[in-house]
């Protein structure tokens, strides 16, 4: 079994970042990610992208991520790329697979760097092939360059439409048109934060460049969509949509792109038993963590977007002021010292978090996300409709444990991560309480599906007398 | 706050409870069942829900024959079908020096005038899973054991009891228990509070603890029997497959998706109700199921975890009178392997409750064997 200082869990800017300043701090660290190369899903690919034309129509922040690699790379942690970490038991013994074997690698302090997933948004049909999210759209063109051959229609809310839309243009893909679903209002009600998110003003000139580029464009924009639908047999053939406003269109979609923000990815921690809190602004969970990162349980910290979504600037200095505090704990720097390098660390952060409150209310997302129609397959895995869930209500109060052992629903390979916020909001709203009261998936190992093969390596590798 | 009335406090809303609370109501006794989590929160929920009357204990072996006569018409005891297939249960011998084992069991079966366990060879055992490795040897198979659902079951029979008129109340954890009378008095969190004759002990791995506040000190251990459940796959196999000196059970439920046990332990925390799935353990486990299935090593594992129960020094359980406390019940101690017995077992305590005894053969459950300082029976 190895044993090292601290394990990183993530490549992305959070999980280098920290692996650079512990590595400057003396500690022995191990990384270990998913995918092949560093840069997580930001700046996937980054090291051999970036320097090529498609890396030069990804843009600015793209290209940012190369140093960050570079000086990852440079830093001495040990980097083990294509892993999949499945389970972490206190003290820690962290299970993760490489190349069809398993093992156990031992750690004194772990930082989970582990980032976002897009927020699962059901609607009527969104099972249907044909219907991506933008995320799963975008790397794909990250990785591969590849751009989908017909016009693609876009629905949803938040910069990365925007974004991804801007990189399909200039990589030579159409759009055919983008329904915006950002209710009405929302820019009222943002402005008052305004003034907060100023310090950070570059980024919104970025947005407000994404729109009149697709402007230029002449991509036709439908604004303040309330309710979509894919249509077909065995793939999406038509897309229905209705504007608040009630305005309803039938048009005819190979390639639907839908986007409703991103969330924290919150099954490392609650595998580790650390302590969460519902967030009402992001409509999610977020680790209860000190100043430094750490969570409730000793030892564990969190950085990056799975702290709570602040972006790549935020995460990598969220990874920083982690590893600092981890070589505090680990004995190799002093309390005195730490706080001295965080000082500067954590007004940077700070200006990156201004922006948020402002982003985080214009693009809450649109209440029917959290209230998809009856009809709706909710858990992907197990096939369980939004009625199924409502249906239970009647049983009494039940949470969503109760959801899962009686209608399978969060039992499949994905643990929950569709359906989970669907399941809690759609209880939170039909027995009338707040979804942080709900609660959510208790989470059973694996954090990620290993295979029976996979496991059964490690019977091999250690055998228990 | 004044006590609500009762004939029987069922405490524990697990499996056995219910089918207690089921047969009592329909005997006429007005039932509250109490659950301090929700109903089927721990063993009930967490089974592979084997139905087995292969191998049992042989102070087991009637009332679990019995059993089984009830699952083949579950549907007509209890509202659903409780997902219950029986396409047997087999337990193989990978090698021939394993086969004596198997022969002198179903031997000392037949001597015992139990016809149901049988032996079959390697041509025989092929035919039933092809799935199964060719290596395998012979096994010993009870073709009318089977399986159900864990889920379906529970949502069966706590129907059954509801249609019934048995009052279930979650969220409701015993605190207190004080003799009024003739009464026991049952004080839970919250401030409420049940009063009745009679109390079913149904509390799984917190019943020892129940018991002795009835002053029977029983000894009993707990057990964390580790599961894993796949993806959903193509049919494989029908009957439930066990194997001679390692810890599997190897089935497909009706959805598609392994499920995979045998016992292999995890640990608990009995104070929090948590239990930990033990990765290093559990891996003995995928070992053996993709040596016997070769074709599952590249099938994902979509979720384990760990069941906790109490587990008996014997193993086998404790049904019967608290020989301390009049008009108590317990019934727990299953020690994994309780789900067969659940339609037996509640008409069990049912007998007890209403008649005094019971005409079925439950010498070897009682609590006294567990205790310290023995009563005369």
């Amino acid at each position: 079994m190895s044993e090292v200082d601290l394990l990183i869990v993530g490549a992305g800017p959070a999980g280098m970042a920290a692996a650079v300043t512990a590595r400057q701090n003396g500690l022995d660290v191990l990384v270990i990610d998913d995918q092949p190369a560093p840069g997580g899903q930001i700046w996937r690919s980054v090291e051999t992208v970036a320097a090529t034309k498609r890396g030069a129509l990804l843009g600015e922040a793209y290209a940012a991520g190369q140093a960050s690699a570079a000086a990852f790379r440079a830093s001495g942690a040990v980097y083990e790329p294509g892993s999949q970490l499945w389970q972490i038991e206190p003290g820690f013994r962290a299970f993760v697979t490489r190349d069809r074997q398993a093992r156990v690698i031992k750690a004194r302090a772990v930082i989970l760097a582990t980032g976002a997933q897009e927020r699962p948004a059901p609607f009527p049909g969104w099972t249907l092939p044909g219907v991506l999210t933008v995320g799963a759209a975008q790397i794909l063109l990250k990785n591969a360059g590849e751009i989908p051959e017909k016009p693609v229609w876009i629905a949803g809310s938040g910069p990365l439409p925007l974004l991804y839309m801007t990189q399909l243009l200039k990589a030579g893909g159409r759009v055919a048109g983008y329904l915006d679903t950002t209710p009405k209002g929302r820019l009222m009600a943002a402005l008052p934060h305004l003034p907060g998110a100023l310090g950070a003003m570059g980024d919104l000139l970025k947005g407000l460049g994404w729109k009149a580029a697709l402007k230029r464009a002449g991509v036709p924009v439908v604004k303040h969509v309330a309710e979509i639908e894919a249509v077909g047999t065995d793939k999406v053939e038509q897309l229905r949509y209705r504007t608040a406003n009630g305005r309803e269109a039938i048009v005819s979609a190979e390639v639907v792109l839908v986007h409703e923000g991103v969330v924290p990815s919150i099954h490392p921690p609650l595998a580790l038993g650390c302590k969460v809190e519902w967030s009402d602004v992001q409509a999610c969970y977020v680790p209860v963590l000190d100043s430094w990162g750490e969570s409730s349980q000793d030892y564990v910290f969190v950085a990056g977007d799975g702290a709570g979504i602040a972006g790549a600037k935020a995460a990598e200095l969220r990874g920083h002021i982690a590893a600092l505090r981890a070589a505090v704990k680990l004995g190799r720097l002093g309390e005195g010292a730490a706080d001295e390098r965080a000082a500067p660390l954590r007004s940077s952060l700070g200006r990156e978090l201004a922006l948020r409150p402002f982003l985080d209310t214009l693009f809450a997302p649109r209440p029917q996300v959290f209230a998809p129609p009856d009809e709706t397959i909710v858990c992907r895995c197990e096939e369980v409709s939004a009625q199924e869930i409502r249906d239970l209500v009647k049983l009494g109060r039940p949470g969503p444990n109760q959801v899962k052992a009686f209608t399978r629903a969060g039992m499949g390979p994905c643990q929950g991560r569709q359906c989970g916020y669907t399941i809690t909001h759609i209880l939170a709203q039909a027995e009338n309480r707040p979804p942080g009261e709900v609660g959510f998936y208790r989470v059973r190992p694996p954090l990620k599906p290993v295979t029976l093969g996979e496991l059964a390596s490690l019977d091999q590798q250690e055998p228990v007398a | 706050m004044s006590p609500r009335d009762y004939d029987v406090t069922v405490i524990g809303g697990g499996l056995h409870g219910l089918s207690a609370a089921l047969h009592l109501a329909r005997a006429g006794r007005r039932v509250v069942v109490l659950e301090k989590s929700w109903v089927g929160r721990h063993a009930s929920g967490a089974t592979a829900a084997g139905v087995r009357t292969l191998g049992r204990d042989l102070a087991e072996v009637p009332v679990s024959l019995e059993a089984m006569e009830m699952w083949h018409r579950i549907g007509g005891i209890v509202d659903g079908d409780c997902g219950f297939h029986a396409h047997g249960q087999i337990r193989v011998a990978e090698f021939e020096e394993q086969m004596p084992a198997l022969l002198q069991r179903a031997e000392t079966m037949r001597k015992l005038g139990y016809q149901h366990e049988e032996i079959i060879d390697r041509a025989e055992l092929q035919r039933l899973v092809p799935a199964l490795s060719k290596h395998c040897f012979g096994a010993l198979i009870v073709r009318t054991d089977g399986a159900a659902d864990p889920h379906k079951t529970l949502a069966a029979f706590r129907r059954s009891c509801e249609a019934a008129g048995v009052t279930i109340i979650e969220g409701c954890g015993v605190e207190v228990i004080e003799r009024r009378g003739a009464n026991w008095l049952v004080r839970c969190s919250g401030e409420r509070c049940f009063s009745a004759p009679v109390v079913v002990n149904a509390a799984g791995a917190w019943a020892g603890k129940l018991a002795s506040l009835f002053g029977d000190e029983i000894e009993l251990g707990y057990k964390a029997s580790m599961m894993i459940a796949t993806e959903r796959l193509e049919p494989l196999l029908e009957p439930v497959v066990s194997v001679v000196g390692r810890a599997l059970s190897f089935k497909q439920a009706g959805q598609g998706t392994l499920v995979i046990g045998g016992g292999l332990q995890g640990s608990a925390d009995l104070d929090a109700q948590r239990s930990f799935v033990n990765f290093t353990e559990l891996a003995k486990g995928a070992r053996a199921a993709t040596d016997l299935f070769p074709a599952v090593r590249d099938v994902r594992i979509a979720r384990s975890w760990a069941g906790m129960e109490a587990k008996t020094r014997d193993l086998v359980p404790v049904v019967g009178p608290s020989p301390n406390a009049p008009g108590v019940f317990h019934a727990f101690g299953f020690s994994g392997h309780g789900f067969q017995l659940v339609p037996v077992v509640g008409a069990i305590i049912c007998d007890l409750v209403v008649k005094g005894g019971t005409s079925r053969q439950i010498s070897g459950f009682k609590p006294e064997r567990l205790m310290a300082s023995r009563q005369a029976a």
